[in-house]
C-alpha cells in the first residue's frame, strides 16, 4: 500500500509540474484581459530551447543544467508571447486568432530549427542532464508521511507549488496584483486611475509566456528526455482548462492542475491498481478529459472569467 | 465594388503576400535559398497533374472543416473540436464500411456518408448542448472531446475493428469515393468524389446561411444573443444547431478522407490534422465560401508543395511557417486596413456574406 501510495504521488507530481506553472502563466495572461489559446505553442517553444541548451551545455554546467535550461526555456517563452501581445493589445487581432497563430507556429519553427541543428533529423538527440528524483534533506525522514512525499520525489514540482503561492500573494496582496486585475476587469476604469492598461497587459502576456516556456522546459526535462513534434500533445491545452478549472486563482490552478496530473499518470499506472488491472487502458486514458467535462458542467458558474477579457482596449475610446 | 469588399480580398492577398515573403526571409536566415525552395513548392503542387489532383484531394476536406467553423463562429461559437468531429465521423464511415461490405454501392456510400455526418453532429451538439444548458465553455469541452474521441479511435482500431493491428484493411470497392475517372484524369492520384462533396456544400451552406430563416437566426444569435432572444429567437436552439451544423460538415470532412483518401482507418497519435488547417483556412477565407474554396486550395499548393522542399534541401517545416504567419497578418488585419487607409472599422469578422 505504502509503496503504492509512493508511486502514486510522485508520478502525479512528475505530470503536474509542467501544468502546474503554465496554468499559473495563463492565468496571469487572463486575468489582465487577455486570453491565451497559445499555451500550447508556447510550451513547445519553451520545451525545444530547454532541450537544445541542455544538450548543448550539459558539459558545462553539470547537474545544474536543468535548472538553467529552465530559465532559457522561460525566456524564449517571453521571446515568444511577445508576438501574442504585439498581436492582442496593438494590432487588435482576436484574442483566440492570434493564440491560434502561435499554436500553428511554433511545431512548425520548433521542427524547421531542429532540423536545421542536428542534421535534418526531426528530433533532438537524447539530454543526458535530465531533472532526477529529488529527496528533501530532513523531512524525507519523517516517517510514513516522508517516505510518500519527501522522498525520490519531483523538485520541479515542488518548485512548481511554491510559485502558485507567490503567484497568489502577487496577484491579490500586492499593488501590481490589484493592478493588473484591474486592468482585466474594467480597463476604462483603470485608465482613469492613471493605470498603464497596455502596459500592464503586456506584463500578463509576457508572464505567461515566461511560466509557459518554464512549463514546456520541465516536461522535456523530466518526461521526454528529447524534443520532437510529439513531445508537447496538448498538455497547453490541459493547462488552459486547469486555468479555468481553477476559476482563475493560482491555488485554484494549482489544485486543477495537480488533479490533471494525477488523472493523466492513471493512464500509466493504472494497470497496477489492485482490482482494476483487467479495466482496458482507453478508460484510463479518456478519464482526465472526460471528468474535466463533467466537473466543468457541475462546479463552474458561468460568468467566472475576468469581465474585459478577451476584448482589445482602444485607448480613445 | 464596394470599399470594403475590396478591403475584404484586400486583406488576405496582402497577408499572403507577407507571409510568402517571411517564409522567404526564414529561408535566407537559415542559409537556403528562398528562390529554389518556392519554385520547388510550386512544382512540387502543379508541375504534373498528380499533384494538381492531390492538391484538391487536400483541399476536398479542408473545405468542410472550415465551413464547419465558420458555421459555428457567425453563431458566436470557436468550435475548437473540429479535428474531434472529423475523426468521429472517419471512424463511423469506415467502421460501417466495414460491417457492411456487400452493400450495393450507392446504398453502402449514402449510408457512410450519412453515418460519418450524424456522428460528427452529435460529437459538436455535447458541447452546444452543454454550453446551452449550463453555459459551459465551448472551447473547454471541445477540446476535451478531441482527446477523448481520439483514444476511443484508436482503442476501436486496434480492438474491435480488427485484431490488434494499427490499421484497418482497405474498404470494400462499394464503400469507395474513389472514381476511376478522377484519378485518370490527375495521373493516379488520391483525389475522389469528395471534391464534388466540398463543392456542393459550399452552395448548401452559403444558401443555408445567407437565404433562409434559420440562417438569418444564427447570424442573429452571433451578432447579439441577448437582442435575438428578445425577438423572440431561442437562442439556445440556435446555439445546439449551430453546432450540429458544424460538427456535421467536419465529419463529412472525416468521411472524405476516411472513404477517399486513405480507404481505412490507423491509430493516430494526434487528431486530424484537417482540424486545425481548417480552422485556419476559414480564418484567411473569411469565412466566405468563395474565400474558404480559394484558401483551401492555396492550402493545397502549399502543403502538397511543401513535401518537394526536401528534394531542394529544405525542411519542409518552412511552409507551416509561411501558413501561420499568413494567419498572423489576417488576425492583426487591422494593421493592414490601417495601412490601406481604412480606420476603425474592422472588417475580417468571420461572418458569411
Amino acid at each position: 500500500m505504502l509503496q503504492f501510495l509512493v508511486i502514486v504521488v510522485s508520478s502525479t507530481l512528475v505530470y503536474s509540474a509542467p501544468l502546474i506553472f503554465t496554468a499559473l502563466g495563463g492565468t496571469f495572461s487572463e486575468r489582465s484581459g487577455v486570453v491565451n489559446v497559445g499555451l500550447e505553442g508556447i510550451m513547445v517553444m519553451g520545451a525545444f530551447s530547454a532541450c537544445v541548451f541542455n544538450l548543448f551545455t550539459a558539459d558545462l554546467f553539470g547537474s545544474m543544467t536543468p535548472w538553467i535550461a529552465l530559465l532559457v526555456g522561460g525566456g524564449t517563452g517571453i521571446v515568444f508571447s511577445l508576438l501574442h501581445a504585439l498581436a492582442t493589445i496593438n494590432w487588435r487581432a482576436d484574442h483566440i486568432v492570434s493564440g491560434t497563430v502561435i499554436n500553428l507556429m511554433a511545431p512548425g519553427l520548433a521542427v524547421f530549427l531542429t532540423r536545421l541543428i542536428f542534421d535534418d533529423r526531426g528530433q533532438t538527440d537524447i539530454i543526458q542532464e535530465r531533472f532526477g528524483k529529488f529527496s528533501f534533506p530532513v523531512l524525507k525522514d519523517i516517517p510514513f508521511i516522508g517516505d510518500i512525499l519527501f522522498k525520490g520525489t519531483s523538485a520541479p514540482a515542488y518548485l512548481a507549488i511554491l510559485v502558485a503561492v507567490i503567484s497568489y500573494f502577487v496577484l491579490f496582496k500586492t499593488k501590481f496584483g490589484l493592478r493588473l486585475r484591474a486592468v482585466g476587469e474594467n480597463p476604462q476604469a483603470a485608465d482613469t486611475l492613471g493605470i498603464n492598461v497596455y502596459r500592464m497587459k503586456y506584463a500578463g502576456v509576457l508572464i505567461s509566456g515566461f511560466l509557459g516556456g518554464i512549463g514546456g522546459a520541465v516536461l522535456v526535462q523530466s518526461v521526454s528526455s528529447q524534443f520532437s513534434r510529439s513531445t508537447i500533445t496538448g498538455q497547453g491545452f490541459i493547462a488552459m482548462a486547469a486555468m479555468i478549472f481553477g476559476k482563475w486563482n493560482p491555488l485554484g490552478a494549482l489544485g486543477a492542475a495537480l488533479f490533471f496530473g494525477l488523472a493523466q499518470s492513471l493512464g500509466v499506472i493504472g494497470p497496477q491498481i489492485p482490482g482494476l488491472e483487467n479495466l482496458p487502458s482507453v478508460y484510463w486514458q479518456v478519464a482526465p478529459y472526460v471528468l474535466t467535462i463533467i466537473v466543468l458542467v457541475l462546479f463552474i458558474g458561468t460568468s467566472q472569467a475576468p469581465k474585459a477579457i478577451g476584448k482589445t482596449y482602444i485607448k480613445s475610446k | 465594388m464596394s470599399k470594403s469588399r475590396l478591403n475584404g480580398f484586400a486583406v488576405p492577398v496582402i497577408s499572403v503576400i507577407f507571409g510568402l515573403v517571411l517564409g522567404a526571409i526564414v529561408m535566407l536566415v537559415s542559409g537556403y535559398n528562398p528562390v529554389e525552395g518556392y519554385s520547388a513548392m510550386l512544382n512540387g503542387a502543379l508541375g504534373r497533374s498528380y499533384n494538381v489532383g492531390e492538391v484538391f484531394r487536400l483541399a476536398s476536406p479542408l473545405i468542410l472543416t472550415a465551413l464547419g467553423f465558420s458555421v459555428a463562429y457567425t453563431a458566436g461559437f470557436f468550435n475548437i473540436g473540429l479535428a474531434g468531429q472529423a475523426l468521429c465521423g472517419w471512424l463511423v464511415s469506415v467502421s460501417l464500411a466495414q460491417s457492411f461490405p456487400d452493400m450495393p454501392r450507392i446504398l453502402l456510400v449514402t449510408l457512410c456518408l450519412v453515418g460519418g455526418a450524424v456522428a460528427g453532429g452529435l460529437y459538436a451538439g455535447i458541447a452546444g448542448f452543454l454550453r446551452a444548458k449550463f453555459g459551459t465553455s465551448e472551447v473547454i469541452v471541445t477540446i476535451m472531446l478531441n482527446y477523448t474521441i481520439l483514444y476511443i479511435s484508436n482503442h476501436m482500431v486496434r480492438y474491435v475493428l480488427t485484431d490488434n493491428a494499427d490499421a484497418t484493411p482497405i474498404i470494400s470497392e462499394n464503400a469507395s469515393l474513389r472514381v476511376p475517372f478522377l484519378q485518370q484524369l490527375t495521373g493516379g492520384s488520391r483525389l475522389n468524389a469528395g471534391i464534388f462533396i466540398a463543392i456542393a456544400a459550399i452552395i448548401v451552406i452559403w444558401i443555408l446561411m445567407k437565404k433562409t430563416t434559420a440562417g438569418f437566426e444564427l447570424r442573429s444569435v452571433g451578432i447579439n444573443p441577448f437582442a435575438s432572444q428578445y425577438a423572440g429567437m431561442n437562442a439556445n436552439k440556435n446555439i445546439v444547431l449551430a453546432m450540429v451544423i458544424a460538427g456535421a460538415l467536419a465529419g463529412l470532412g472525416g468521411v472524405i478522407e476516411g472513404l477517399g483518401t486513405f480507404q481505412n482507418i490507423y491509430v493516430m497519435a494526434a487528431v486530424p490534422e484537417i482540424g486545425f488547417d481548417g480552422m485556419a483556412v476559414s480564418l484567411l477565407g473569411s469565412g466566405h465560401p468563395i474565400g474558404i474554396f480559394i484558401s483551401a486550395i492555396l492550402f493545397g499548393i502549399l502543403k502538397v508543395g511543401g513535401l518537394s522542399m526536401p528534394g531542394a534541401g529544405i525542411p519542409k517545416e518552412v511552409v507551416e511557417i509561411v501558413i501561420a504567419s499568413i494567419i498572423f497578418f489576417v488576425g492583426a488585419s487591422y494593421v493592414i486596413s490601417y495601412l490601406l487607409g481604412r480606420f476603425g472599422k474592422n472588417a475580417q469578422k468571420g461572418e458569411i456574406k
